[in-house]
């Protein structure tokens, strides 16, 4: 097993190793060019001939294309080209195609069917910007609207409209199972049974606009040997690349990006859009060509942070400790995945958030519907759900007449405790960052919470084990618009899997990895894994759920919960899909052939050979 | 259609260029005269990214017809320093790491100057005031007030 | 593209006013359309005119050129009382363009400069001679045609007179409502809101209830029941009409009041 591994080897002559910079003062590298005005962004680089793009967009939040007219606008003074869904070459895709993850469901320019406001349908190339915005005001297109759905659980609802024809149920299918990702540990309900109280509360997030000063935009020209040159506002270059070379179907050594200085990003550059539109426009008019989005684009249809609402539910002794979390929550991604899919996976493994409590579920939902899509904004799928924890945790300090940050200390994970995603927490300091917070405040604790440590109390016994988890088989795609399953919060379990075991992926019963390759292989990623305690023989008694230690701050008086009822008949194995076959026996990647447009690699199932993780293994 | 002549002092030069009708100043400046130191952020007011000054006073470029800048004085950020020499404002930005991403800086340093052209001993509310129609989304704004208090006390030669 | 007509004076440009004309004033608000394609015109008019700047006392109090900036008000001195509406107008570089003509016909939520003129009861001139009520001309003035000239305000007493712009951000942003109040020591007091219907709007049943009271606060909670009578509150990307009702008797409350907090 290889760990993470500094090759401080290479470029060893490049790189000042004396980081010791906090607390002096430093000067940014760029920022003589920005004092100067000379910092050249995207739409610094001056071109002859520069012609201007701007796109035809849906002023419905759902609507059929019934027809487009643009043969005004073609007559029009400085009109230079009509751009229609026809003209793009390999016109759907979705983002995270380039790592595999999701299937394609966006198009460049819609041919169908809008699903949100501002919808591209068309695009108008012109000499100047203010011929293609009129150009762009005479093009006809003759809408069906359509019902729409603005709110992410009446879009799950069975008579919903459909928002995206690629995801009929209005919800991205996790591990082709699921219209959620589920987590379970431990066994939440019978959590809540022990639990002297349970409070339950609901937060809603609204989406949040990044806002750049420089709103996103490109410019592309032709360049000499076949190739096109893009000056990009992109936070993410090579993402804009890949997904340039595939909507358009061009090997990608045919592009030449530049991009690197950006105008504020905060996320909301990564959706790769302009750079697809500008290179277009170039190779339909052999022309340099602007797409930029103007302020109100930038608004409208430049993703935002998509909102979420979260539902938590938490089991808490008297004495303040929690023993069982469960949440539900849901992701407005808009009409089209972008990231939203992601971003629910990396706040799954977030949760419960820095606690460490026993039993936890969660039922997270990326649902669809005709708003604009959501995309990055800075730690998207980690802000919202720890806001809603930390309103919740004020709440349940309350509940229990417990000092909110007393509360936490308590229940603050320390290093050596097993979180709900079955790793070890390591280098923990919110108990630390807790008791700073109070002293700035100066804000009272008792001696036991200030003297309580990170690395004190945790990794000890149950604390650190995996437990006996509830398994259910709940929300499987498509059932929901059944009819057949009303409920979204996770359902009561009616499987168990043996404690120890590591993999969430044997703890979710059917739920295969999407492929082979993404099979959890936490050395590939350089995280330090203990090796896994021997599971324990399913026919074992089942733990009691609330028992856990706690570190030594608690109210002197032992638990009051145990002894639970054997809660759980004796567990059967999971009853369907053994856990996937080994990594070495993943299909093999097909050989590399250069001279082939690499859209080929990514659509699934093959895996992409410019897929990180298989390119290095 | 007939393009029309206008012409102009651009940080000290004599500068005339043919415009577009109802072209803005800011595009004019930009692809016209090629000083590419004033940024489109919004094209409607709201950002101060165009910030210019004529006649010593701070504008929108972008808000400015170009043919009413005829005969006038205009200062941008592209001007600022004098040769290799920085203005106070400049050096105090890079200083204070009153720029993160750097596109509103342009702006910012000339709504700037143009409060201690007028005001050279300006109070922390006189500085927030004076780039209050500027928008700056990297920085929290508290290092570029910094900044600016800290040039005006260089300017007056007195300790920061 | 636009074509851009330049007069000496003022009744040149208003005898060249047509359906595919705007009239270029600052152009903080017309230059925003220009850039975002100049729907439905095609030519701008300008005028050179320098009486079109000046601000002037004369015998019915102070005559303002509808061209004259917001940095003009602020450094005139005959128009002291209303430095506090002119500084709630946007920021240094947008009270360097911004003009009292052009503000006459801003739409929601901008206008607080003319919310101002409204309590004041200023005298709207146009270009042809014609002279109006501010309150007449704003009901009217979306089927208006015609050129501003000027506008002339009453001499009032800067004590006398409160204006107090609440927004979300400071220490600029655009409207979630202003309050402009002439209360002279006299009586027949005049309140206007900004942003509070399509156009600045009197609130004729707070004057009203205001008349000969004093501003304490119980005997002005009368006029702040009432103060959203003849009020046509719209939701807007700033606040919505249900906010902004709610809020503005206690705006209100605090400028009669004189207290901070807004």
């Amino acid at each position: 097993m290889s760990s993470f591994e500094m090759r401080k080897d290479l470029f060893a002559d490049e790189r000042d190793d004396n980081l010791k910079e906090i607390g002096k003062p430093t000067i940014r590298q760029d920022i003589l060019g920005h004092v100067t005005g000379r910092t050249p962004f995207y739409d610094d680089h001056q071109f002859d001939g520069l012609l201007h793009m701007r796109a035809v967009r849906s002023p419905h939040h759902h609507a059929r294309i019934r027809s487009i007219d643009a043969s005004q606008a073609e007559r029009m003074p400085g009109v230079r080209r009509v751009v229609l869904p026809s003209d793009v070459p390999h016109n759907i895709n979705t983002l995270l195609s380039l790592i595999g993850f999701g299937r394609d469901d966006e198009a460049l320019l819609q041919p169908k069917k809008v699903a949100y406001m501002g919808e591209p349908v068309a695009a108008v190339i012109a000499e100047t910007e203010l011929q293609a915005r009129q150009a762009v005001a005479a093009v006809r297109v003759d809408w069906e609207v359509l019902p729409h759905v603005l709110d992410v659980e009446d879009a799950l609802k069975p008579d919903a409209p459909v928002v995206n024809e690629e995801y009929p149920n209005n919800t991205f299918d996790y591990h082709d199972v699921y219209d959620h990702q589920k987590l379970r540990f431990g066994d939440v309900a019978a959590g809540f049974a022990a639990a002297d109280k349970v409070v339950e509360a609901e937060y809603q997030m609204s989406p949040i606009e990044q806002a750049p000063i420089e709103t996103c935009g490109a410019i592309a020209a032709p360049e000499t040997n076949d190739r096109f040159v893009c000056y990009t506002s992109t936070q993410a270059l090579f993402f804009s690349l890949g997904t340039t070379a595939k909507l358009l179907n061009m090997p990608s050594s045919r592009l030449h990006f530049i991009g690197g200085t950006v105008g504020g990003g905060f996320g909301g550059k990564v959706d790769s859009i302009v750079e697809p539109m500008a290179v277009l426009g170039a190779r339909l008019t052999g022309r340099p060509v602007k797409f930029a989005w103007d302020r109100e684009e930038e608004m409208q249809v430049g993703a935002p942070r998509g909102a979420e609402r979260w539902r938590i539910k938490d089991g808490v002794m008297a004495d303040g400790r929690i023993v069982a979390r469960q949440f539900t929550g849901f992701f407005d991604s808009g009409a089209y995945t972008r990231l939203s899919s992601y971003a629910i996976v990396k706040g799954t493994g977030h949760l419960p958030g820095p606690y460490t409590i026993p039993n936890v579920a969660s039922n997270v939902y990326c649902v669809f519907t005709n708003r604009t899509p959501a995309t990055a904004m800075r730690g998207f799928g980690i802000t919202g759900v720890d806001f809603s924890i930390e309103c919740h945790m004020d709440r349940v300090a309350e509940a229990v007449g417990m000092d909110p940050i007393e509360l936490r200390i308590l229940n603050a994970y320390r290093d050596g405790d097993m979180k709900a995603h079955r790793r070890s927490a390591k280098n923990t300091a919110l108990v630390e960052c807790c008791q700073v917070a109070a002293q700035k405040a100066a804000w009272p604790l008792s001696p036991t919470a200030g003297t309580a440590s990170s690395l004190q109390g945790g990794g000890v016994g149950e604390r650190a084990m995996i437990p006996e988890t509830a398994t259910d088989s709940e929300g499987r795609i498509g059932e929901r618009r059944a009819g057949r399953v009303p409920d979204t919060a996770p359902a009561s379990g009616t499987g168990r899997v043996a404690a120890g075991t590591a993999r969430q992926a044997d703890a979710q019963t059917g739920a295969t990895p999407q492929r082979d390759d993404m099979q959890i292989a936490p050395e590939r990623v350089g995280h330090r894994t203990k090796t896994p305690p021997p599971a324990t023989p399913s026919v074992a008694p089942s733990r009691p759920p609330v028992a856990a230690p706690t570190p030594p701050i608690a109210a002197p008086q032992p638990v009051s919960a145990a002894p639970p009822a054997p809660s759980a008949p004796p567990s059967l194995p999971p009853a369907t899909a053994p856990v996937a076959p080994p990594v070495a026996a993943a299909a093999q990647p097909e050989p590399y052939k250069p001279e082939e447009p690499f859209n080929r690699g990514v659509k699934r199932p093959g895996a992409s050979r410019f897929l990180s993780g298989m390119r290095r293994r | 259609m007939p393009k029309t002549p206008v012409s102009f002092t651009l940080n000290g030069s004599e500068t005339a260029v043919f415009v577009d009708g109802g072209a803005n100043l800011l595009d004019v400046l930009r692809r016209g005269v090629g000083d590419l130191s004033p940024k489109i952020g919004c094209a409607q007011g709201t950002c101060g990214s165009c910030t210019v000054l004529i006649d010593g006073e701070p504008h929108l470029s972008c808000l400015t017809l170009a043919e009413t800048v005829a005969g006038r004085r205009i200062e941008t950020t592209g001007g600022l320093a004098n040769g290799p020499d920085l203005h106070a404002l400049q050096n105090a930005f890079m200083e204070g790491f009153a720029a993160q991403c750097g596109y509103c800086t342009a702006g910012m340093l000339m709504a700037a100057k143009a409060l201690l052209d007028r005001n050279p001993n300006p109070s922390r509310d006189e500085v927030v005031e004076a780039i209050s129609g500027n928008l700056c989304r990297c920085t929290g704004y508290e290092p570029i007030v910094n900044a600016i208090l800290t040039a005006a006390a260089r300017m007056q030669g007195r300790a920061v | 593209m636009l074509t851009v007509e330049t007069y000496s004076t003022l009744a040149e440009a208003s005898g060249r006013l047509g359906a595919d004309a705007r009239y270029l004033g600052g152009g903080t608000l017309l230059m925003r359309d220009v850039n975002y394609g100049a729907d439905g015109f095609a030519r701008l008019l300008r005028s050179t005119d320098p009486a079109l700047r000046q601000i002037a006392a004369t015998a019915g109090g102070v005559r303002i050129g509808a061209g004259a900036t917001m940095s003009d008000i602020i450094a005139a001195p005959d128009t002291a009382a209303l430095v506090p509406a002119a500084r709630a107008v946007g920021g240094p570089a947008v009270r360097n363009m911004a003009t009292v003509g052009g503000n006459l016909f801003a739409p929601h939520p901008y206008g607080d400069f003319a919310t101002a003129l409204l309590a004041l009861d200023a005298t709207v001139e146009w270009a042809d001679g014609r002279s109006e009520p501010m309150e007449t001309f704003l009901g009217a003035r979306d089927r208006a045609s015609g050129l501003v000239a000027a506008v002339t305000v009453p001499r009032v007493s800067a004590r006398d007179f409160r204006f107090r712009k609440v927004t979300r951000t400071k220490p600029k942003g655009i409207s979630v409502m202003s309050i402009a109040a002439l209360l002279p020591g006299t009586g027949n007091p005049r309140i206007a809101f900004g942003a509070m219907g399509p156009t600045p709007l009197r609130a004729k049943a707070a004057e009203a209830a205001l008349n000969g009271v004093r501003l304490e606060a119980q005997a002005i909670q009368p006029a702040l029941d009432a103060c959203l009578q003849g009020l046509a509150p719209i939701d807007d990307a700033l606040a919505s009409a249900w906010y902004r009702a709610e809020v503005a008797p206690i705006h209100l409350k605090r400028l009669l009041l004189d207290q901070g907090g807004y």
